[in-house]
């Protein structure tokens, strides 16, 4: 508690959010550490995805109402004046579905970098594709078909592509939204596999309804219950101790 | 089921693809087999009956068109002036006026329609401005063609003084075809996944960018699909031309926007009805090479729509 921690990489004070009238967060707090695994549980329409969409600015709709203070990377998030396309940079994200464009393999993992420095030269994008792909256990598998459409990769290989597109703008934090839902185990342990690799060079956020996987991959762990930070405590101490009732139950499977 | 209530705007709806009609459902109930079965003949013979209705009059017109028309078509008739008060001679001026009608309106509507689109897709949202905006341009498209003239030649040939001209005439043509180019280049552009712009956005790039980089090249060819369809309307309409730009008899070619011209619609209109005694054979050739023009311009288009789907970026 009172050795001198370095500045932490996410810090939430009171966040709210409303979608209209509706409350969405309530009164959120938290500190994430950089190179962390955070693990985020909690019931359906709880709140996750609202809380990880806050901290790159998705949630930006005029409807909304954001209160409260949340600093991700160095940014105050809510600020009017602060950079949106660069705190984007430093705080990407992985959604459910992969995602990739409709692009080859190569043009998916350069897209990013290639549109925010303009003279990139061939020796840097190619050295970038190969450390990303390799990052993601992508590259022994694909380096001999990069101008392949990504659509034509499986569905675990699609989603390693959506987190190493992320990497050549040397992101800080990766925002997960149940990443592996839609995988089959060999997929889920696949990516499970990658975040443990990418663990200590970036600070993941991972959202999942699998509560094994939280207790596999996660350092610590948040339970959110109807927009409440519940608990916030040490993956193994969560599981096996939960400090607060609510979490016991939730672990124990009584909200389904 | 993921409904990606991650997304800002309102994810797009795809509809899902339905493996088979509804009436090959499990139906526990085999009593119903055999009239499932009678319904299901009659059900492909309606649609297939309706599926030729809907074809022969398009067959019968090529068809009548080709028959009739063909023996005038040769070398002179394209390329030629017509002669003696166009009973003689060809149609050159028509096909060069029709060219330059058809060039203006695209060089207005194409830009305007589809940044249009963009902005209504893309920008608006759903905001009541947009809904507003939506619903005229919707009557807008509903608006008869002579009605568009009356308007060019208000605003255009007498306003903006640029005299029955090009000018005049493919601008009237523009304003007309403007609504269905600006209808369905947004909708081409609320086809593209959201997904695609939730991944771009997410790596810090702009709105702007996401558009120009992710979602124009594809909706590309939905969006050529709607100017492809309207630039047949173009070179087809009689009316908006009739009196903001084209020239019953002028036996030159045009040398600028501010010329007047011939029109194919306009010839043919005037072979069949004011020039008495003409060989059939030249008012059906006429006929055919209009056709032909647009039949040209939308092998274009589609052609071009291919090489993009193939290449998918530009
Ligand atoms: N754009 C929005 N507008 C209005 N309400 C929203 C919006 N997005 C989410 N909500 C509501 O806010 C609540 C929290 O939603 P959120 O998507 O954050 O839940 P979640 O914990 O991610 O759920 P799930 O596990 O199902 O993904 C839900 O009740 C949801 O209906
Ligand atoms: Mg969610």
């Amino acid at each position: 508690m009172n050795a001198p921690s370095p500045a932490p990489v996410v810090s939430a004070e009171t966040l709210s959010l409303w979608y209209g009238s509706f409350r969405a967060l309530n009164g959120v707090s938290f500190d994430v550490t950089h190179g962390e695994i955070v693990s985020l549980i909690g019931p359906s329409g709880c709140g996750k995805s609202t809380l990880i969409r806050c901290m790159n600015r998705m949630n930006d709709a005029p409807t909304n109402r954001i209160e409260g203070k949340l600093h991700v990377s160095g940014y105050d998030v809510q600020a009017k004046g602060t950079d949106v396309l660069a705190l984007r940079r430093d705080v990407g994200m992985v959604f459910q579905r992969p995602n990739p464009l409709p692009l080859s393999i190569r043009e998916n993992v350069l897209f990013g970098v290639r549109l925010h420095a303009k003279h990139l030269s061939k020796a840097e994008s190619e050295a970038l594709l190969q450390e990303s792909l390799e990052d993601v256990g992508l590259w022994d598998q694909v380096k001999d078909r990069l101008e392949r459409d990504a659509e034509t990769l499986s569905l675990e290989a699609r989603q390693k592509l959506c987190i190493a597109r992320l990497l050549p703008l040397k992101p800080r934090v990766l925002l997960m939204d149940e990443p592996c839902s839609a995988l089959d185990p060999d997929g889920i342990g696949a990516v499970e596999e990658l975040m443990d690799r990418l663990r200590g060079r970036y600070t993941q956020i991972i959202v999942t309804h699998n509560m094994q996987q939280a207790r596999r991959v996660s350092d610590r762990c948040m339970f959110m219950l109807m927009g409440e930070l519940v608990e916030m405590s040490p993956t193994a101490s969560l599981f096996t101790t939960p400090r607060d009732e609510r979490t016991a139950r939730y672990i124990e499977g009584r909200y389904g | 089921m993921d409904t990606h209530p991650e997304a800002p705007l309102q994810p797009n709806a795809v509809p899902a693809p339905s493996s088979g009609s509804a009436a090959d459902g499990v139906n526990p109930a085999d009593a119903h087999l055999g009239t499932r079965r009678r319904t299901e003949s009659v059900a492909s013979l309606v649609l297939l009956t309706a599926t030729l209705m809907a074809a022969l009059p398009a067959l019968g017109i090529l068809g009548l068109l080709i028959i009739r028309g063909a023996p005038a078509l040769s070398f002179e008739f394209l390329f030629t002036m017509p002669l003696q008060g166009m009973t003689a001679g060809g149609i050159l001026p028509a096909i060069v006026g029709t060219l330059w009608l058809v060039g203006v309106s695209l060089l207005f509507a194409v830009p305007v329609g589809v940044l249009a689109g963009v902005y209504l897709s893309e920008y608006a949202g759903e905001s009541r401005l947009s809904r507003i905006v939506d619903l005229a341009i919707v009557n807008l498209a509903g608006v008869p063609s002579i009605v568009h003239a009356l308007f060019g030649l208000g605003a255009f040939v007498l306003f903006f003084r640029f005299g029955t001209s090009i000018l005049a005439g493919g601008l009237t043509l523009g304003v007309m075809t403007l609504p269905v180019i600006i209808t369905s280049t947004k909708a081409a552009l609320q086809s593209v996944p959201q997904s695609f712009r939730l991944a771009s956005w997410n790596l810090g790039i702009t709105r702007w960018q996401t558009i120009r980089h992710v979602v124009l090249p594809n909706a590309l060819p939905g969006i050529l699909t709607g100017i492809i369809l309207q630039v047949s309307r173009a070179a087809g309409e009689t009316a908006p031309v009739l009196f903001t730009g084209a020239a019953f008899y002028l036996p030159v070619l045009p040398d600028s926007v501010f010329s007047q011209s011939m029109a194919l619609s306009m010839h043919v209109f005037a072979l069949v009805t004011q020039v008495p005694g003409l060989p059939d054979s030249m008012k059906y050739g006429t006929a055919l090479v209009l056709v032909g023009t647009v039949v040209l311009f939308n092998s274009f288009a589609i052609a071009l729509r291919f090489y993009l789907r193939r290449h998918r970026k530009w």
